[in-house]
């Protein structure tokens, strides 16, 4: 029962109430007043977020510098005055409107790609539930856990005989495969356990599968393929390894990469380097605001029983 | 970077004799034909990127190719060549590191750190707080982690890094260095970086556990006169033990494959101080031309990652089984 909370039951008493949980304690208990050793134990989780935090801080601050106000005042004082120039001179070398699109393309394509044929291929075991599909079901979860290298050199030769070698659609079709292999191993048990009464009321009316598949399951099932989609994005984006190796020319990479390979190029100073940085973490910091209550769902899918 | 769903297999409770039928009903007898279908596309891509291009990786490693003319088959020469391979023993011995720094290290203080904010937080001071610590502990994973390695490589620097000038502002100056250049910290530095990234998911996973743990069963205890170590090693571990697995086994297997921070901040050097498998078998692709030797590594790495997964899920499967017996 344990994909199952994903699966468009919100009624279950899930994860997704987090820690504020913790609220509805025995009322005796909270006019106790605080210890000094909860107090310490205090200070320490908060010590150890300021020390989690302390890295964004930094840079956050020093990319608004320019080089000398960093050399005169050191990375703790804030900036002397905004200096946009680093961020500037960073945005426009990588082109990063470019390693933007190229980003969004590759992991918007790959998230809905993956999760169609993770549908597939779950209707087939979950609800199909044809012959040897636990061997099935084992076979996708070993091409989503091998490591990437295994597969890298063989695929580099097979995309450059196509002449796919340095295209986007050559990460986009390895990741679907990768990324899809997940979604069949979610999905298939989510679909195992979906209501029967359903789908015999759905035949009854006359409907074959295909149309069962699409207008009855993949709908009540909804929620969990939203779940897959904002994983796939976010796992497609800051994936490194495949793309670094596949799309070698500038105008084709994604921000992970572009920024990467620019590390310890000679004309990056101080504060460009910081910017970098800086740029390369805004986007998914932005996905985590927009997508925070779907991530922490989907992380602890299954964690409650 | 490891922002894994946990998802462990629904535990079959139901007999068999029910489970072959599609659910869907039918008529005639060869229904489950037409499923096999709907598996088309997903087998056929399956086996075009990956079945195919492992088994190839696989017969690389018994040639010598340098990516030009034909493989030529030279049986175990690179089998034999990697075991003495001292840089390919260094590559482990680095893995082992990794393992401490994304695995050990995350889930022991992840439980120390979920057990303060779901016990004595979230219920004795406030929720809303306990919830924002445990957003600011998630931030790092969010990251890309080649963008983590950049973040912290800039904190790293060399020279007027930060940290090298915050030690010097705090009279600690004599211990500014080149912290990934120098054989003897480098290795350290990354495991920050990973200690950094990956301390988050183990505190999300767990706090979710916790909320199984009955409160009556604590209240119980402390009745009994035990106290929180007590409680948390007798009651609460137990409770959350699947979870702890599969953390565990994830991350074990993410520390193996380790390859973007490595390759942005010190490329497995100065010397082979932080090579890892995953860099060594890249570098020998795209570097060294070794076509054949960096695909025996990365099929040795491929076995490895095989065995651990094995060896974690039979652990778990026998000690589910003492369980359930007992």
């Amino acid at each position: 029962m344990t994909a199952t909370s994903t699966s468009g039951r919100p009624a279950r008493p899930t994860s997704a109430h987090g820690p504020d949980d913790a609220n509805r304690v025995v009322p005796k208990r909270r006019r106790r007043p605080q210890t000094v050793t909860e107090w310490v134990l205090l200070l320490g989780a908060v010590l150890v977020a300021i020390v989690i935090a302390f890295p964004f801080l930094l840079i956050l601050i020093n990319s608004f510098k320019s080089p000398s106000d960093y050399s005169s005042g050191g990375p703790l004082q804030l900036p002397a005055e905004i200096y946009l120039d680093g961020i500037v001179a960073f945005w426009e070398r990588v082109d990063f409107p470019q390693k933007l699109w190229n980003s969004v393309l590759i992991s918007g394509l790959v998230s809905v790609f993956a999760v169609v044929v993770s549908v597939l291929n779950a209707f087939a075991i979950g609800i199909g539930r044809v012959r040897g599909r636990t061997w099935v079901i084992g076979l996708f979860l070993l091409a989503n856990m091998l490591p990437q290298e295994a597969l890298l050199y063989p695929l580099y030769y097979m995309f450059k005989q196509v002449g796919l070698y340095n295209n986007v659609w050559a990460v986009i079709i390895i990741f679907t495969v990768i990324q899809s292999a997940f979604g069949t191993y979610l999905l298939s048990a989510v679909y195992g356990t979906f209501p029967k009464s359903v789908l015999e009321a759905a035949a009854i009316d006359g409907a074959g599968r295909w149309r069962i598949l699409w207008q009855v399951i993949v709908p009540i099932s909804r929620p969990t393929i939203s779940v897959l989609l904002i994983f796939f994005f976010i796992w497609t984006w800051n994936e490194f390894l495949i793309p670094l190796t596949f799309l070698v020319s500038n105008e084709n990479q994604t921000v992970p990469v572009a920024i990467s390979v620019l590390q310890g190029d000679r004309l990056m100073d101080v504060t460009t380097t910081s910017a970098s940085a800086l740029l390369g973490l805004v986007p998914t910091l932005i996905f985590f605001l927009i997508f925070q209550r779907t991530l922490t769902r989907g992380i602890t899918a299954g964690a409650v029983k | 970077m490891a922002t894994i769903p946990l998802i462990r297999a629904p535990r079959t409770r139901a007999p068999a004799r029910a489970a072959e039928e599609p659910l869907i009903p039918h008529r005639g007898d060869r229904a489950s034909l037409g499923y096999w279908l709907y598996l088309v596309p997903g087998l056929v891509l399956v086996t075009v990127i990956v079945l195919i291009p492992l088994g190839w990786n696989v017969y690389l490693s018994f040639t010598e190719w340098r990516g030009i003319r034909p493989p030529e088959f030279i049986g175990l020469e690179n089998w034999v060549e990697l075991f003495g391979d001292q840089t390919f023993w260094a590559s482990f011995r680095n893995s082992v590191a990794m393992i401490v720094a994304m695995v050990v290290l995350p889930t022991v203080v992840g439980l120390v750190l979920a057990a303060l904010l779901f016990d004595l937080i979230g219920r004795r001071f406030s929720g809303r707080l306990a919830s924002f610590l445990r957003a600011t502990y998630y931030l790092p994973q969010i990251l890309p982690v080649v963008i983590a390695g950049i973040v912290i490589g800039w904190v790293l620097r060399p020279g007027d890094g930060a940290l090298n000038q915050i030690l010097e502002a705090v009279g600690l100056g004599f211990l500014a260095q080149n912290w990934l250049g120098n054989p003897d910290t480098a290795l350290a530095s990354i495991m920050v970086v990973l200690v950094w990234v990956q301390l988050g998911y183990p505190i999300v996973v767990f706090m979710a556990a916790l909320q199984r743990v009955d409160p009556e069963l604590y209240e119980a205890a402390e009745l009994d006169g035990a106290n929180w170590f007590q409680r948390f090693s007798a009651i609460t571990l137990s409770i959350i033990r699947p979870e702890i697995f599969v953390v565990t086994l994830t991350c074990t297997i993410a520390a193996l494959k380790v390859f973007g921070p490595i390759y942005v901040l010190t490329r497995g050097g100065p010397g082979d101080s932080t090579i890892v498998p995953a860099y060594y078998a890249y570098s020998e692709f795209f570097q060294a031309q070794q076509v054949g030797y960096g695909a025996t590594i990365a099929t040795a790495l491929t076995i490895v990652i095989g065995v651990v997964a094995f060896v974690f899920i039979r652990f778990q499967l026998s000690s589910e089984r003492k369980e359930s017996a007992s």
